[in-house]
């Protein structure tokens, strides 16, 4: 039982997510996290702005249940599922971002560099969150999808277009992660 | 009530996501340095597994849990849309090190920094919206 509070293996934590893509294809639904942001976008009347937004957002409810959910398992787990935040990285990617100037790589689940109070008040620190989430609202928008939707419910139901998505999220992770953040840190 | 199972997959998902460390920038960025199995031993088991259970799904045309029988829509067929759209995406994941899902699983908890990456992306998603007619899909 002690091990629920240990960080959970990847043989665990892909099947279980194939269990999730199950159980929401059995409720009749599809296992995605990023179409949520369109349908909030049209309650909050962007409707007006683009017919991209004119659709009936109640039959996405259900998706916004399960954000809901996520985010309350993302309280659950962190308070009473995990004793240590410490993350096993690569000692090789710790001495990366050791050179790019972060301190204790590993020692939580988000970096102080990105996250930490102070980087949130600067308008460096505010800008790359701004624009990552960009990004990742845009990116997803126009992929038709993100992470769930693409790379596991796409490549799951054995889709062409989801493989393609997957290369250009590893097209552009890899631009990020090599090219630019060490311009950046 | 209709919307409680929802919740509960929502829940799960929330877990797994926090457990599994899928919602820590460091394992992103080390994922896309090679530097670890972890992250590629989930995707790959996850869609090994999701293969199986689709194809299960399909090939004894099963019904849902409303008694009608489960169609997976396919992809929309495009090339465009899919490179440029999962670049852009991908350039936004690995520098905010988190995407839709783990974005909402970490506002859980309580890292409130993570609602500016949140607006952004609502942000993103609303100027997909205004200008989708002149990019390429």
């Amino acid at each position: 039982m002690e091990y629920i509070f240990e960080p959970w293996p990847w043989y665990v934590a892909g099947p279980l997510i194939a269990l999730i893509l199950f159980i929401l294809t059995y409720f009749g639904k599809n296992f995605g996290m990023s179409s949520n942001l369109r349908t909030v976008c049209t309650i909050g009347g962007a409707g007006k702005f683009s017919s991209f937004f004119n659709f009936d957002w109640k039959s996405q409810k259900w998706n916004l249940i399960v954000v809901l959910g996520a985010i309350i398992g993302g309280f659950i787990a962190s308070q009473f599922l995990t004793n240590d935040t410490h993350i096993d990285l690569n000692p090789a990617t710790v001495e990366a971002l050791e050179k790019m100037n972060f301190k204790h790589p590993g020692s939580s689940y988000i970096p102080a560099e990105l996250y930490g109070f102070e980087a949130v008040f600067s308008f460096k620190g505010f800008a790359i969150l701004i624009v990552g989430g960009f990004l990742v609202g845009f990116g997803s928008r126009y992929a038709g999808g993100c992470t769930s939707g693409h790379a596991i419910s796409g490549l799951s139901n054995l889709q062409l277009p989801s493989l393609i998505a997957v290369i250009g999220f590893f097209i552009g992770g890899l631009i990020m992660t090599h090219l630019i953040l060490p311009l950046l840190f | 009530m209709k919307s409680l199972k929802f919740l509960f997959v929502g829940i799960f998902f929330g877990i797994i996501m926090y457990k599994a460390q899928l919602v820590s920038w460091f394992r992103i960025y080390e994922m896309f340095r090679f530097e670890s199995f972890h992250m590629y031993g989930v995707i790959g088991s996850a869609v090994g597994l999701g293969i199986i259970l689709i194809q299960l799904v399909k090939r004894s045309k099963m019904k849902s849990i409303e008694g009608n029988t489960i169609e997976i829509a396919p992809k929309d067929k495009g090339f465009a849309r899919y490179i440029l759209g999962g670049t852009i995406f991908g350039l936004g994941w690995a520098l905010a090190g988190t995407c839709p899902g783990p974005m909402y699983v970490l506002a859980g908890t309580g890292a409130f920094s993570i609602l500016i990456v949140i607006a952004g992306a609502m942000l993103g998603t609303f100027v997909y919206g205004l200008i989708m007619r002149k990019l390429p899909h």
